[in-house]
């Protein structure tokens, strides 16, 4: 549970920072996680263009991962993926 | 020196936004609202005051805008009644849980059905949870003087909570009286300028209003508005007190008359008042032990205060003027639990009365005084209906 008290918060709930959505970890939604077969991937960052959260990453323009702390799970890479390099797996199997 | 003039407690509302000169005006107009947002968006296109005027397409709309301005840093004024404001509730809490310092003027009219457009509480009784600040008027003299106090209190940083300046309908919105307008800036330098808290047009600090709060906030959040308005008891009497020297009208959160040697008394909220204070005087000329209370703010309720009123007294109606089928009426409630603690508390009676604009007769209060007096009458009383 939270530790703000109402009196310690902003009025009205509101946020008094700028992209204070980064501390909320969005990846504890997920029930299915993007695998990504390297082997296959062009790095054609279609996956990057595509993310809603800003979770691909790419590095020396190349897509080597997903940030799984803010990455919801949605799927919306591996559906666009013009190589069918990115799977979803389900989370809590393996 | 304010000279004094005749109108209607409709256009005193319009008169004392443009001295006071919000910097956005949004609304939809209804009976018996429209004479305030016709007459000010005259002013509006006569150039006497700089307000963004926007007419909205319904009042769900028009609260809406007034929140949004709010947040964006302006002064913000609006009006409604009955059906409007219904239409409104969705952002009535919105705007209270925003903290929106909205002032709305609510022309008391009852809510459909069937459909009639006179006076009665129920539309104001509505917002009676949302975290509204209410204040009632009992003529035109008030509904002006409760505005220009309202401004005041809504925005104070203690409180920053909507208000609604209620009057009503057609009994004080379109009564011709006599009235006296302050001077311009004597207004101006009561009300003060505007300033905002934390305004979205800030760029340089940047700030979401209304962000969702799941089950671990929303408790919290909820419960500043409850700090609010025990907040806003105190600087609403400070500000009726700077009131008071300015003009000379002594107003409180609940008034009292003729309630020290009384043993018996009547509540009442808006226009009746007068029409209870007029029945006291009545009786007192023939030797009964009577008095009055009115209450001018309902929201915070002053309950502390109401029990002073209360305490020693053998018996007590509360005048409603709106009912809650199936129970007591909401003034009654608020009443009837201020004294719940209390010992020996007075027989408290509920007596709903005046219902779609019917008219309050001075015999039928002196009925009502009769039967508390005599401990006749039930718990909750419907007066004046034909069964």
């Amino acid at each position: 549970m939270a530790e703000n008290t109402s009196s310690s918060l902003a009025a009205g709930g509101m946020i008094t920072e700028a992209g204070s959505s980064k501390k909320y970890k969005t990846g504890e939604w997920r029930s299915e996680r993007p695998e990504v077969d390297k082997k296959k991937c062009t790095n054609c960052l279609t996956c990057w263009i595509y993310c809603p959260d800003n979770s691909i990453i790419v590095e020396n323009e190349k897509m080597v991962g997903f940030k799984y702390t803010h990455c919801k799970g949605c799927g919306i890479c591996a559906n666009q993926c013009p190589v069918k390099a990115i799977t979803m797996k389900e989370e809590g199997v393996e | 020196m304010s000279e004094p003039m005749a109108v209607n407690g409709d256009m005193a509302i319009a008169m004392a936004w443009k001295q006071i000169n919000p910097d956005v005006v949004a609304s939809y107009p209804i009976t018996p609202q429209t004479i305030i947002v016709e007459a000010y968006s005259e002013f509006v296109a006569d150039g006497l005051v700089d307000t963004e005027y926007v007419c909205a397409e319904s009042e769900h709309s028009a609260l809406s805008i007034c929140v949004g301005s709010s947040a964006a840093g302006a002064r913000v004024a609006t009006a409604t009644a009955s059906a409007g404001l219904a239409f409104m509730w969705e952002m009535l809490y919105v705007s209270a849980s925003m903290r929106t310092p909205i002032v709305m003027a609510v022309a008391n009219r009852t809510l459909s059905g069937p459909i009639n457009i006179h006076c009665d509480h129920s539309d104001a009784m509505g917002g009676r949870d949302s975290g509204w600040l209410q204040i009632f008027g009992e003529n035109v003299q008030e509904a002006y003087d409760n505005t220009l106090m309202a401004f005041r209190i809504a925005e104070n940083m203690k409180v920053r909570l909507p208000i609604m300046t209620c009057l009503d309908g057609f009994i004080i919105t379109h009564a011709l009286e006599r009235f006296e307008l302050l001077e311009d800036e004597k207004v101006k330098a009561f009300v003060g300028p505007y300033q905002p808290l934390r305004p979205l047009l800030d760029v340089k600090t940047p700030t979401t209003y209304g962000p969702i709060a799941m089950p671990e906030y929303y408790y919290e959040i909820k419960y500043q508005i409850v700090t609010a308005m025990m907040n806003a008891m105190d600087v609403a009497r400070q500000v009726m007190k700077e009131f008071a020297e300015l003009t000379g009208r002594k107003y409180d959160l609940v008034e009292g008359y003729r309630t020290e040697d009384a043993e018996y008394l009547m509540v009442a909220m808006g226009s009746t008042a007068g029409t209870v204070r007029y029945v006291v005087d009545q009786m007192r000329a023939q030797g009964k032990k009577v008095g009055a209370v009115k209450v001018r703010m309902f929201r915070p309720f002053p309950s502390e205060d109401m029990a002073k009123f209360l305490k020693g007294k053998k018996a007590v109606a509360v005048l409603d003027r709106a009912m809650s089928p199936g129970t007591g009426a909401p003034l009654y409630m608020d009443v009837q639990s201020s004294v719940s603690r209390m010992k020996d508390a007075p027989v408290i009676s509920n007596y709903i009365y005046g219902l779609g604009g019917r008219d309050i007769m001075p015999g039928q209060l002196n009925t009502v005084f009769e039967e508390i007096m005599t401990g006749k009458g039930e718990r909750v009383n419907y007066l004046g209906v034909r069964l």
